[in-house]
């Protein structure tokens, strides 16, 4: 029996991905036409013996939240919770939490999947390996392979090739380490609390020795129970003959910045074309001409005398947001390099040497774009009538 | 009577039109801004026209005997071989202009206004000086050669080439009508006629202002041909309004050459002229732009303040705007944004132009 667990983060963490964030919590943002998680839970729900998803995360409950659950649930016939942290707790943090939810029923083992990553998902393909492998004390982690330059950026995994084992873990090292990167894609067993159960104990045995002036002891217990499984756990399991990588060379990529929700968007299109191509739009006679992979919601409508000569490139616009005719909104993709194969997305700072860096234009939801001006490498935030053209800039 | 029109060189400034033709062949609104200096001399009793240019064209002499032609007047070519500033090429023509004892007009080929050459003549007669300019009152004079006269007679006092503090705002306007007496004052070198003829002249009280009516501009660099094509078109409205185009989709003045074709659902205008055998086609919005012969501007297109080549190719959803300027047989790709590109001919545009540059 196996489950999967979600981790959906908070308000607080996944700020890169504002506007787009402040309409609905970032992990129901669609990607591709669908809930960046509802990839999750799809691939999730396809593995067989999979008895339940947790999602779980410090987002308070949200009518969006509550309803997507439900409409899962439908959707998958399987069950899925929330299960809301009562702070952030860190990637390890909150399944150490949350162990006897996780380990009710008494799954031989569990996937852990951050949200915030698009991915082909081969689940199946990982438990194989794991049964093929390892045992009841070893867990899996999914890699793929970065370049040199933007392996940095990541979880850097050395491992044996012969037995896959992972001898050393770095979490963004400042120099080069490995071009195999975590995926952020886990399969643990419950002996995975052990190992997460040790730092905790090592935390509050810090606390004790290093008592800060001025820190209430609530303060204190929280501190311990923040676990990074990255830095705490990984670290000190490699190289223990416990932690092993399961490489992939299927796509993958992280989104952190709305500029990657449109790169993610662009591989699950991808993807589409075999697994959904209902999902996919076709060309029709008298409706729109369809070039390429193209996601259209059920309840649009585009119509070629509405959208009047306006020309939208590299831009993600909001709900309700219109745009006047011979309109130019135009953003710059942030691409990783076609050329190289294990280019990923690039993580850019929102400003460099002063300036806004070129990236996605972004239209909040309700934003108006009045005729024939030109929106260029900008962000608006929800609800802005705008009166003229903007460039690089972010208008509040 | 003569009159003499300083044609010059290459026309740098009005590049990069000016690499394909010679300037006095550019298109302004729909004629080449020769013919419409040529016909208003003609209509003042103008016989015989002397072309002062430093560089010679084959294009500019074909015309040339072409337009002899058509108006029925004569076209000599004065070629200086070495530089001879704005003053000097008066002196090399000196034989053909004063021929016949007659007062005779110096013109800038890059003016354009209400050329006011008969009443510049008879004002001329009537103070019996030297030599008579036209001025006119501009926003900038500091750009320009600056003019200080007494206001009964119009006879000018001083006279300061690009004042570096306000004297006055009325300045030079480039159209000169003098006595053949003038030529004793200028030698065959190198010369400016603002600089060392017009003060000394203003100095002996032999030189009169006459305040132009109507518009006028120098129309050598693109920002300000568009300007000057606003104002052509405003007088046209006011004199000649059967010229302009109307119909659906048309706002404004807008001058459209009877053999171009323009599609469904724009808006061309203000401020348009649309040369011969051009192509508009279908949701094109055009405002303040002149479109050259041949040229074709697909569908969804957006254009404002640009100047399009001969026989140009501009994709669709392209916007345009900010004295972007394409030179000859320039292709631009679909979907691109051009802001100030300065595009030089037989160029294709793959990438979008977001700041001002040049794309050589």
């Amino acid at each position: 029996m196996l489950k999967a667990v979600i981790l959906i983060g908070g308000p607080q963490k996944g700020t890169r991905f504002r506007p787009l964030s402040f309409e609905v919590p970032k992990p129901l943002f669609p990607v591709a036409g669908v809930p960046m998680v509802q990839h999750h839970i799809e691939a999730c729900a396809k593995v067989p013996g999979m008895k339940e998803i947790l999602l779980m995360g410090f987002y308070q409950p949200h009518e969006a939240l509550g309803r997507f659950l439900v409409s899962a649930q439908q959707e998958f016939k399987i069950p899925i919770r929330y299960l809301q942290e009562y702070a952030a707790l860190g990637t390890g943090g909150g399944i150490y939490h949350f162990r006897d939810q996780i380990l009710s029923g008494g799954p031989e083992a569990f996937f852990v999947l951050n949200a915030d990553v698009c991915s082909e998902f081969p689940l199946q393909e990982m438990l194989d390996f794991w049964q093929q492998h390892g045992n009841v004390h070893s867990f899996v982690m999914l890699g793929t392979t970065a370049n040199r330059t933007q392996a940095l950026n990541y979880g850097c995994i050395v491992a044996n090739t012969d037995t896959h084992e992972v001898l050393h873990y770095v979490e963004k090292p400042s120099t080069f380490v490995s071009e195999i990167i975590n995926c952020g894609i886990y399969l643990f067993t419950p002996a995975i609390f052990q190992h997460i159960g040790d730092v905790f104990q090592r935390n509050q045995q810090e606390l004790v020795l290093c008592p800060y002036l001025g820190e209430e002891s609530s303060n204190g217990w929280l501190r311990a129970e923040v676990i990074r499984l990255e830095q705490d756990v990984f670290t000190a399991l490699a190289g223990s003959g416990k932690l092993y990588v399961y490489k992939t060379d299927g796509f993958w990529s992280q989104i952190k910045s709305a500029g990657s929700a449109i790169y993610a968007s662009r591989l699950y299109l991808n993807q589409y074309s075999q697994c959904h191509p209902e999902r996919l739009a076709q060309n029709k006679p008298g409706g729109p001409i369809i070039r390429g992979n193209v996601y259209i919601h059920p309840t649009a409508s585009v119509d070629s005398t509405a959208v009047d000569h306006t020309c939208v490139l590299n831009t993600i616009v909001g709900w309700d947001s219109t745009i006047g005719r011979w309109a130019r909104v135009e953003g710059t993709p942030s691409d990783p390099n076609p050329n190289d194969p294990y280019a990923k997305i690039d993580s850019e700072t929102l400003f460099r040497d002063g300036r806004l860096t070129p990236s996605i234009t972004i239209l909040g939801c309700s934003v108006t774009i009045p005729a024939e001006v030109v929106i260029l490498n900008s962000i608006v935030l929800p609800h802005k009538e705008l009166s003229r053209s903007y460039k690089n800039q972010i208008i509040l | 009577m003569r009159a003499l029109i300083l044609v010059g060189g290459y026309g740098t400034r009005l590049r990069p039109l000016t690499l394909s033709t010679p300037k006095p062949l550019v298109e302004f609104c729909n004629k080449a801004l020769l013919l419409h200096q040529l016909e208003a001399l003609r209509q003042a009793g103008v016989s015989h026209v002397v072309l002062a240019v430093s560089y010679m064209s084959e294009a500019l002499e074909a015309a040339m005997r072409e337009q002899e032609q058509r108006l029925g007047i004569r076209i000599s070519l004065s070629h200086e071989k070495e530089p001879l500033g704005t003053a000097g090429p008066l002196a090399l023509a000196r034989d053909l202009l004063a021929e016949d004892g007659e007062p005779f007009f110096v013109l800038n080929s890059d003016v354009i206004c209400e050329f006011p050459f008969a009443a510049l003549a008879r004002f001329h007669r009537h103070h019996g000086g030297e030599g008579s300019l036209a001025v006119t009152r501009v926003e900038e004079p500091a750009k320009y050669g600056v003019v200080v006269s007494e206001p009964e007679t119009g006879r000018i006092c001083r006279f300061v080439e690009k004042p570096r503090v306000f004297v006055s705002n009325k300045i030079n306007a480039g159209l000169y009508i003098f006595s053949p007496g003038i030529l004793r004052r200028i030698q065959l070198r190198p010369t400016s006629i603002e600089k060392e003829i017009f003060p000394a002249m203003a100095q002996d009280g032999q030189l009169y202002a006459m305040e132009l009516q109507g518009f006028w501009m120098d129309i050598g660099q693109p920002k300000d041909f568009l300007t000057g094509m606003c104002m052509y078109l405003q007088a046209l409205r006011a004199q000649h309004p059967e010229r302009l185009h109307s119909g659906p989709g048309i706002v404004g003045n807008v001058l459209v050459d009877p053999s171009a074709k323009i599609g469904a659902n724009c808006i061309i205008g203000p401020n348009v002229t649309i040369g011969a055998g051009v192509v508009v086609e279908d949701g094109v919005r055009i405002k303040r732009c002149t479109v050259l012969k041949g040229a074709r501007i697909r569908s969804h297109s957006w254009l404002e303040s640009c100047i399009v080549g001969w026989s140009c190719s501009v994709g669709q959803w392209v916007r345009m705007e900010n004295v972007t300027v394409l030179g000859e047989d320039v292709i631009v790709n679909d979907e691109l944004y051009l802001n100030g590109a300065n595009v030089l001919p037989h160029k294709s545009i793959a990438e979008s132009v977001p700041e001002p540059r040049i794309i050589m």
